[in-house]
């Protein structure tokens, strides 16, 4: 694994990523849904919103990096903010 | 009929998950990797954060390349997709001449992409190409290798030449499963050819029209060989776009750190759009069938 040149913060980022993946999984045996419509108009499943979660995180880590490029953390924040919205209203 | 769930199905995927994890996933985590640290060679890394997006975000050099790309995609859609959709109209339905049009559309998809470069880079030349020589021979300056709206418009007509036929293939393939009742509804009702076409061809299209544009786009936003080998990213950087830019940064100056976090930000807008695109033709076929 030396080639891929680990290091703990993308360790922990990846680890992350597999345990959301993981939950979901797990969610979805547990307790099937149906999917439905959001303010996005598009049906949406569980599996959906983690997706625009994590995709529109990126963007809005890039957006904080790239605009205030300061204080990286509190990108956080916003995301959690945002991730709360997508899985409350799309 | 009832179904037996069967979980174990699932263990029938493992092949390709294996396939895809060696692919593009294991490859993708080196990536990022690599986006957040330093090396000088020797598979030896040092801890850089995130400087690298940082200095990208902050640089002109990726934002221009993005500009070009997206007026590259821009423009050749506008081209390709009316234009394939013109050409699909005007294909014979049926009979040996289907066939023969048919055969003549598929050729150019057929051809390799470094071919296809090599093709046009010659064409092009004002010494010895037709194009170029035709084009001196009546009095118009053109030459791609030093003037930067010759070579963004050779790099353009090559990419239509080389793809207009997926679109009009595409397109032809959605005329032809429009049932012959829709056309005759329409010549009883005295309908326009234009009304045809806005209210009977055009929805039935869209499907496929959706699929020929995120085709189109992603190939069009990922290109690399074909300017490469007709234009280099030149004259300047007028045709660097983002592929030729990354290489660039990767190969070139083998700046490993700013070519991760420079490939991220790409497949980040790459995934974005895919998804949109994705999505609304998801919902398209929904609302149809």
């Amino acid at each position: 694994m030396d080639w891929m040149a680990w290091t703990w913060p993308t360790a922990a980022f990846f680890g992350v990523i597999a345990l959301l993946l993981i939950t979901f999984t797990i969610l979805a045996i547990r307790f099937p849904e149906t999917p439905r419509v959001g303010v996005l108009r598009i049906e949406t499943t569980r599996g959906d919103r983690l997706f625009i979660t994590l995709l529109g995180s990126a963007f809005i880590n890039l957006a904080w990096l790239g605009l205030l490029g300061a204080n990286q953390p509190y990108a956080l924040i916003l995301c959690m903010l945002y991730a709360a919205a997508v899985f409350r209203w799309v | 009929m009832q179904k037996t769930p069967n979980q174990k199905a699932w263990f029938l995927v493992l092949p390709v998950l294996v396939l895809v994890a060696f692919s593009a996933v294991i490859p993708l985590m080196t990536v990022v990797n690599y986006a957040v640290q330093d090396t000088f060679g020797n598979n030896r890394f040092f801890w850089a954060g995130l400087t690298w997006f940082d200095d990208l975000l902050a640089s002109d050099r990726m934002w221009n390349a993005l500009g070009r790309q997206v007026a590259f995609s821009a423009i050749i859609l506008a081209i390709e997709i009316p234009l394939g959709i013109f050409v699909a109209l005007n294909m014979p339905k049926r009979g040996v001449w289907a066939s023969v049009c048919l055969v003549l559309m598929a050729l150019p998809l057929l051809i390799p992409f470094n071919v296809v470069g090599t093709i046009w880079q010659i064409f092009g030349r004002v010494d010895i190409g037709l194009l170029g020589y035709a084009l001196s021979a009546a009095g118009i300056d053109y030459n791609y290798t030093q003037d930067a709206v010759d070579a963004w418009i050779t790099v353009v007509v090559m990419d239509v030449w080389h793809w207009t036929s997926l679109v009009a293939l595409l397109a032809y393939a959605g005329l032809q499963s429009i049932p012959g009742a829709y056309y005759q509804a329409a010549r009883i009702d005295q309908a326009s050819r234009w009304a045809v076409f806005r209210y009977i061809e055009l929805p039935k299209m869209a499907g496929v029209l959706m699929i020929a544009i995120l085709l189109r786009f992603m190939d069009s936003f990922m290109i690399y060989t074909e300017p490469f080998v007709v234009t280099g990213g030149g004259p300047g950087n007028a045709t660097t776009f983002l592929s030729i830019d990354l290489v660039k940064m990767a190969m070139g100056q083998f700046d490993l750190g700013p070519a991760g976090a420079f490939s991220l930000m790409y497949f980040l807008v790459i995934l974005a759009v895919s998804w949109a695109f994705y999505t609304v033709m998801v919902n398209l076929d929904k609302r149809e069938g």
